[in-house]
C-alpha cells in the first residue's frame, strides 16, 4: 500500500502539486487521470523518487520515502517496477538481456537460473520467441511487454506504469492493460497507472484519482465514475460522443 | 547571466565527477562495459587514427623537405623535424581534436539517445548510479588511450619516412639520422601527460553534455556539437598550459 499525504512540489513559481492525499491500495489497479498540465506525471515521479515534494509525505507499506537513509531508498527501489511510456528498453541488449538486467543487478543468481526465471517471465507476458531480438526488431506492443517482464521479474511489490497505451493499437492496448490487471491480482501488487486512456479507465480503473491543475478533484472505481456528476470529471470522461453513449447505456441499465 | 550559466555548468561538471564514483556498479557487470567501451572508444578509433597519421606525417615530412633551399641545412632535418612535430603536437593534441569529434560525439550521442528514451530514468528507478554505469567505463577504458597516441606516433614518423624516401626528398639513412638525433626522452614524457589529460577530457565533456540534454532527437544532435567545440575548445587550452608549464 502507498500512502500519500498532502504532497506539494514546485518547479520555480509554479506550484504544480497541491496538496495531494490518497492510498493505493495493494492487489489494486490505481489510476492517475487527467489532462496533460494536470500534475499526473509529476505525481508519478514524486512517487518514483524522481521528483522530491517539498511538503507532504510518501509512505510505502509504512516506510517513509523521505525518513529513509540512502541505501534504504536503494533498496526500496529494487522492490519497484516501472513501465515507461516508450518502454525504456536498452538497444543495445537483446530482450533475454533487458529482462534478465535487474536480476543480474541485484542478486547474486547463476546465469541459468537467471535464464530461466527471463523465460518464466517471457512466456508470462506471451512472449516466447523473441529471446534474441533487439528491441528494435519487434514491435511496440512487444516492446511494451517486454518493459512488463523487466518490470516484474524481480517480484516487486509495487508497479509503476506512466502511459503503458500509448502508440498502441486498440487490441494491442486492451492485451496490454488486462495484462497488467492479471499481473497485479497474481503477484498481489500495487500498481499505478498514469493514463488518459478511458478505455483503460473502463477496463481496469479499480481505483481512480482524477487530476486537475495539481489538485485531487475526484476518486472513486469505474463503476462510481459512470454515476458521478462531478463537472470536472464528466467534462474530461465524457468529451467524446462514444462515452458519452456509453455513460448513458450505463445508467439507463 | 551568461556567465552566471556557464560557472552554472562548470560546477554541474564536478558534481558530476563526484557522482561517478559514488556507488559502484557489480564488478561482474562494470567488467563486461569496460571491455565493450575498450572495444567502441579504442580499437574501433585505431583505423582512422592510421590514417590520419600516416598522410599527415607525409604531409609534415615533404613540407620540411620542401622548405629546406639552403644547401648547408642538412637533410637529415626532414626526420628531426617529423618526430618532433609529431611527438610534440601532431600526435597527442591533433589526434585528440579528431577524437573529440569520432569518440566525443559517439559518447554524447549514445548517452543522449538513452537521456531521450528514458533509458537513463530505467536505470536510476532501478536504483542504479546511471553516472558510474554510463560514465566509468568510459573513463577506464580511456586510459587506453597513450596507447592509441603511442601508435600514432610511431605511424606518423614510419609516413614521413615513406614520404622522404619514396618522394625523393631524402635518403633512408637521412631520415634515420634525423629521427635519432637530439632525442629528448622528456618530449615523449610531455607527450603522454597531455595525452593522458586530453584523454579525461574526451571522455568527460561529451558524457556531461549527453547526460545532462534535455530535449529530444533533434537536441542529441546540438548536444553532440556543443560537446565537440568544448572538448576542442579546452584541449586547445589545457594544451596551451600545460606547455607553459613543462616545457618552459
Amino acid at each position: 500500500m502507498i500512502e500519500i499525504k498532502n504532497i506539494e512540489k514546485s518547479f520555480g513559481d509554479t506550484k504544480i502539486l497541491k496538496g495531494v492525499s490518497t492510498v493505493f491500495e495493494t492487489g489494486k489497479t490505481n489510476l492517475i487521470i487527467g489532462q496533460s498540465g494536470s500534475g499526473k506525471t509529476v505525481l508519478l515521479k514524486s512517487l518514483l523518487g524522481i521528483h522530491t515534494p517539498e511538503v507532504g509525505t510518501i509512505s510505502f507499506d509504512g516506510r517513509i520515502y523521505s525518513d529513509l537513509k540512502s541505501n534504504e531508498k536503494r533498496e526500496l527501489r529494487t522492490e519497484i517496477g516501472m513501465l515507461f511510456q516508450g518502454g525504456a528498453l536498452f538497444d543495445s541488449m537483446t530482450v533475454s538481456e533487458n529482462v534478465g538486467f535487474p536480476l543480474k543487478m541485484f542478486t547474486n543468481d547463476d546465469k541459468h537460473k537467471i535464464q530461466d526465471r527471463v523465460d518464466f517471465v517471457l512466456k508470462r507476458v506471451a512472449l516466447v520467441d523473441a529471446h534474441h531480438k533487439l528491441p528494435s526488431e519487434i514491435s511496440g506492443g512487444m516492446q511494451k511487454r517486454v518493459a512488463i517482464a523487466r518490470a516484474i521479474v524481480n517480484n516487486p511489490k509495487y508497479l509503476f506504469c506512466d502511459e503503458p497505451n500509448s502508440g498502441l493499437d486498440p487490441n494491442t492496448a486492451t492485451l496490454i492493460d488486462n495484462l497488467i490487471r492479471e499481473i497485479t491480482e497474481e503477484y498481489n501488487i500495487t500498481t499505478v497507472i498514469n493514463t488518459h486512456d478511458m478505455n483503460s479507465v473502463m477496463e481496469i480503473g479499480e481505483n481512480i484519482l482524477f487530476l486537475k491543475n495539481g489538485v485531487k478533484t475526484w476518486e472513486g472505481t469505474k463503476e462510481e465514475i459512470f454515476r458521478t456528476d462531478n463537472k470536472a470529471v464528466v467534462d474530461f470522461v465524457y468529451s467524446s460522443n462514444l462515452f458519452k453513449k456509453v455513460r448513458e447505456a450505463y445508467l439507463k441499465e | 547571466m551568461m556567465l552566471l550559466r556557464y560557472l552554472s555548468q562548470i560546477g554541474k561538471y564536478f558534481l558530476m565527477w563526484k557522482e561517478i564514483f559514488r556507488k559502484q556498479t557489480k564488478w561482474s557487470v562494470m567488467k563486461n562495459l569496460i571491455f565493450k567501451e575498450i572495444d567502441e572508444l579504442i580499437i574501433d578509433s585505431l583505423g582512422i587514427v592510421a590514417f590520419i597519421s600516416v598522410f599527415v606525417g607525409g604531409v609534415v615530412a615533404i613540407q620540411t623537405a620542401l622548405n629546406l633551399d639552403n644547401p648547408l641545412i642538412p637533410k637529415n632535418l626532414i626526420g628531426y623535424a617529423t618526430r618532433e612535430s609529431v611527438i610534440l603536437e601532431f600526435s597527442p593534441t591533433f589526434i585528440s581534436i579528431v577524437m573529440a569529434g569520432k569518440m566525443g560525439s559517439f559518447i554524447t550521442s549514445s548517452i543522449g539517445s538513452m537521456r531521450v528514451t528514458e533509458q537513463i530514468d530505467a536505470l536510476e528507478v532501478m536504483g542504479i548510479n546511471s553516472l558510474n554505469y554510463l560514465v566509468f567505463p568510459k573513463l577506464i577504458a580511456i586510459i587506453l588511450y597513450p596507447f592509441v597516441i603511442g601508435i600514432s606516433m610511431f605511424l606518423g614518423v614510419f609516413g614521413g619516412y615513406i614520404a622522404t624516401v619514396y618522394g625523393g626528398f631524402g635518403t633512408s639513412i637521412d631520415f634515420i639520422n634525423g629521427v635519432q638525433s637530439d632525442f629528448m626522452p622528456f618530449h615523449v614524457t610531455y607527450a603522454f601527460i597531455k595525452t593522458f589529460i586530453f584523454g579525461i577530457l574526451l571522455a568527460s565533456v561529451p558524457s556531461f553534455h549527453g547526460y545532462y540534454m534535455k530535449g529530444g532527437a533533434l537536441e542529441v544532435g546540438k548536444a553532440s556539437t556543443v560537446a565537440f567545440v568544448w572538448t576542442s575548445v579546452l584541449i586547445i587550452f589545457v594544451n596551451y598550459l600545460l606547455t607553459q608549464l613543462l616545457l618552459t
